[in-house]
């Protein structure tokens, strides 16, 4: 007699517009294992979780859960049914306390009035019980992104969820935390709760995962158990062919930087103030060779956006930008430009891309002013760069007149990547590049950044994933706290090291 | 037939000359015309069902009550006439508020920008020697209604893109200082005696339609629409066309992307902000240039208004905002033939039911179709 699995889904298809995001997909968790959902970017495993969870309705197929049939069910039923999703992005409320947010939907009223204290206690006697520490009564605002991570985990366990989804929970994790969310979710799994992890990163895949469902162009393509199985045989499965994973990727030493030319970027004592009006950045200076990429490793949140921002202008600072000589900081984002920066913006959602905008639009944003006749666009010229583009970076679906929101992540990246790449520039501001990127294309985005290095350029580099860092940086800069609290050589520089660092437990004299 | 599927076996060599992606936005396709104009239909269909329930509320036939709506607008030379007058006004305030919207500003002082720019033009024909032909006059007239207008327009502009002001609110306070000012003016020192109007245009009044078609005798249509239309199609030149526009869209949609893009925010904001005041002045010229050849106090009160209706119905592009001001003629128009049946406030009502319809119609019917479209390709 067999248990009843957890979860089973089978045949599932869901559509957005022209998308196919899940073509027949299966997935079969087994009740009290942590099952890990891995797959490139676009091949559906968020689609496929938003359908367990409720939040979209299968266009076919059938939904199990404890044996139970719940194809198409709400989002309320899936709660009610145990089911729980922790997003990518948190929603939580940042003006209420950590206990309100836990009970929000179902809280503890005594007559009227919301009852703090016994909100409180619940919170405190859930987060020992699972070793998800937070202090209940602060503010949600205070918090760090490995808190409120804790937070949105309490909240889903605490409406009662014995399935929980995690969808990319490290993204935005320092190592150290993320090693603490292995272990909450082992203690979850010995109280027999059940995790499904969506996740890219294939090291932890197999440190943490009892078994693991591949996903593929939106279709299940193996389900495999995690003993003995290696990153190579993962992300095979992945991209259907061998791939050079970032993480085992060999750092090649730059080929053209001299260190005796003049660098090509000079930032002295830069200060940046965040949106709050708190100093994020605090007197920084370094400098990048031509042929040099310098990369910033840190946990996000310590003044790398900041940074990044000031130094292609869309934040004022103080201080001084020198590139190739020019002064960066009088002018405005477009003559920076001109001047010949590049930028990679670490959001592409938010800065990179106009969603309702075509492909062949975004192909030309922020050079608009290159493609036109007059004072009217250049249509032909605009086609032109996006036939050629889209061609040179393997941009899917292959159409110009698409609108960017059409497209998955990677492409959507991809697209950003052609842009920023294919103009001259001497300086390039990578930020995140392969956030949110499959395998495949996270190989691909990495050998022009190396091209580009190669071809004489200055880069700069910042990047929450220490594997990319070690893998493309000739020198690496921690930032903690808005200061560079060490520079080092890519010699001198391991993960143990680089981890003290990024949690501030050390500063270089 | 999946689309991933049919394109990953595409060659990867030269661009294929089967599909050249440049000759695409010439000929809209089929789906995009038809979520272009089903959707609305739908909302109208709706909102006329809402109609007959309130004729039925007030005892009379629906049927006889709709047949004397169109036959008071559409049926005969005068109705229609009117129509088109009232149409003129409301494209021009349409545009104005619609350009707003692109760039992610609301404009509620269309109002008082529509009445400015009748003040400076009905100013400027004083000013003018008599005898002048109208066409020699005419890149005055525009030029003084568009600067009458587009001054109103620029002050929120710029109060918002210098200090942050939100437009909001300067231009509903505007409303109030200019229309009294232009009240103060008009009544105490530009007025003909015994009345509340300026004295006429020396030089370059349009002609009416009547003046050229018998059978429009008496209607106040002008040929002022033919500078809404010439409008229309250069608004949706500039937003589509050139790079300006391109940069205004790219604010209204996404202020972040914009910025990374190297586009200057606030010259956006305040430019769009002056340009739409300078459309909705124009319109002042339908009634100063095209009609009565003066100004007079309250020459169109709430079409201003109405142009924010006019842009949300008619989805901030010139097209579809030609079209709603030809609707919302009809049944502002519509509301005097009807009064003998039902109230003439029924029509207002009606004006709101299309409001309601269309903008929480429109999304849910287009995704319907998508919905449809796709269960068929499958």
């Amino acid at each position: 007699m067999t248990t009843t699995p957890a979860i089973e889904l089978t045949g599932i298809d869901k559509a957005f517009g022209a998308v196919q995001a899940n073509r027949g997909a299966s997935l079969e968790v087994v009740s009290g294992e942590i099952h890990a959902l891995v797959g490139e970017n676009g091949a559906g495993k968020s689609t496929l979780m938003r359908v367990l969870a409720g939040m979209y309705a299968p266009d076919a197929g059938t939904m199990l859960v404890n044996g139970r049939d719940v194809t198409g069910w709400s989002t309320a039923q899936s709660i009610a049914g145990g089911v729980g999703m922790v997003h990518q992005h948190f929603m939580l409320v940042p003006t209420l306390t950590v206990a309100e947010n836990v009970v929000l939907g179902s809280e503890i009223t005594n007559g009227l009035s919301l009852d703090r204290a016994a909100a409180e206690r619940a919170v405190r006697e859930l987060s020992e019980r699972t070793g998800l520490h937070v202090p209940p009564a602060a503010l949600v605002s205070h918090l760090s992104v490995g808190e409120a991570q804790r937070v949105e985990i309490l909240k889903t366990l605490y409406r009662g969820a014995r399935i929980l989804i995690l969808d990319e929970p490290t993204a935005v994790l320092s190592p150290p935390e993320v090693t603490e969310l292995w272990n909450v979710l082992r203690t979850l799994r010995a109280d027999g709760g059940t995790v499904v992890l969506i996740t890219h990163k294939l090291d932890e895949v197999i440190d943490v995962s009892d078994s693991i469902t591949v996903m593929r162009q939106g279709s299940t393509v193996e389900r495999m158990s995690s003993r003995g199985v290696t990153p190579q045989a993962i992300a095979r499965a992945m991209v259907g062919r061998d791939v050079a994973l970032a993480l085992d990727a060999e750092y090649v030493p730059t080929s053209s930087a001299d260190p005796s030319a003049s660098p090509i970027l000079r930032v002295q004592d830069l200060t940046v103030l965040d949106a709050r009006g708190a100093v994020a950045v605090q007197d920084v200076s370094f400098d990048i060779a031509p042929g040099e990429i310098l990369g910033i490793a840190g946990v996000e949140g310590n003044g790398q956006t900041e940074l990044v921002e000031a130094l292609a202008g869309l934040r004022a600072a103080r201080g001084s930008a020198m590139l190739d000589g020019r002064d960066l900081l009088s002018l405005d984002v477009r003559r920076r430009g001109d001047a010949g920066l590049s930028h990679i913006p670490e959001d592409r959602h938010e800065r990179g891309l106009l969603l309702e905008y075509s492909v062949a639009e975004n192909l030309i944003l922020g050079q608009q002013h290159r493609f036109t006749r007059g004072v009217s666009m250049d249509r032909e010229a605009i086609q032109r760069n996006a036939r050629a583009l889209i061609q040179r970076y393997d941009i899917r679906p292959a159409d110009a007149a698409l609108q960017a929101r059409a497209l998955s992540g990677g492409n959507q990246q991809k697209i950003v990547i052609a842009r920023e790449m294919s103009r001259d520039f001497k300086v390039l501001l990578a930020a995140q590049p392969t956030r949110g990127v499959d395998v495949g294309a996270i190989e691909f985005i990495h050998s022009r950044l190396r091209e580009a290095r190669d071809a004489g350029a200055g880069i700069l580099l910042v990047s929450a994933d220490l594997a990319e860092v070690l893998a493309l940086a000739d020198r690496i800069a921690v930032m903690y706290g808005g200061r560079f609290v060490a520079v080092m050589s890519r010699a001198d520089a391991t993960p143990a090291v680089l981890g003290g660092f990024m949690t501030g437990a050390e500063r270089a004299a | 037939m999946s689309m991933e599927r049919s394109l990953s076996t595409l060659p990867t060599d030269p661009p294929t000359p089967r599909t050249p992606p440049s000759a695409r936005p010439l000929l809209p396709s089929r789906a995009t015309l038809e979520e272009a104009i089903l959707p609305p239909l739908v909302a109208l269909m709706l909102a006329a069902v809402v109609g007959d329930l309130l004729i039925l509320s007030f005892g009379q036939s629906p049927s006889a009550v709709f047949h004397l709506l169109l036959e008071g607008t559409w049926g005969n030379a005068y109705g229609f006439g009117q129509v088109l007058y009232k149409a003129t006004t409301l494209v021009f305030t349409g545009l104005a508020v619609g350009l707003g919207l692109r760039a992610g500003l609301f404009n509620i002082g269309a109002e008082s920008q529509l009445a400015a720019g009748g003040f400076t033009a009905a100013m400027v024909g004083i000013l003018l020697p008599a005898g002048i032909p109208a066409l020699l006059c005419l890149p005055i007239y525009l030029i003084a209604a568009a600067l009458g207008g587009g001054v109103v327009g620029a002050v929120p502009g710029v109060l918002k893109a210098r200090f942050g002001a939100h437009e909001v609110i300067v231009t509903i306070m505007l409303n109030f200082v200019v229309l009294a000012l232009l009240n103060y003016l008009t009544s105490e020192k530009f007025h003909v005696p015994d009345t509340l109007h300026t004295a006429e245009l020396k030089s370059g009044a349009l002609p009416r339609l009547g003046d050229m078609f018998a059978a429009y005798h008496g209607s106040a249509a002008n040929v002022t629409i033919l500078l809404a239309l010439l409008a229309a199609f250069a608004l949706g030149w500039y937003l589509f066309r050139t790079r300006r526009g391109f940069e205004l869209r790219a604010v209204g949609l996404q202020p972040g992307a914009a910025e990374y893009a190297g586009v200057d925010v606030g010259g956006v904001t305040w430019r769009a902000l002056t340009i739409s005041g300078a459309l909705a002045g124009l319109g002042g010229l339908n009634f100063v240039l095209g009609y009565k050849h003066y100004y007079e106090e309250g020459f169109a009160t709430g079409a201003g208004f109405l142009g924010i209706a006019v842009a949300l119905v008619g989805r901030s592009h010139p097209v579809g905002i030609v079209l709603a001001a030809l609707l919302f003629a009809t049944l502002s128009q519509g509301g005097l033939a009807v009064n003998a049946l039902v109230p003439k406030q029924m029509v207002d009502v009606l004006q709101a039911v299309v409001i309601l319809a269309v903008s929480t119609s429109v999304p849910e019917v287009r995704r319907l179709l998508r919905s449809v479209r796709r269960s068929a390709d499958r």
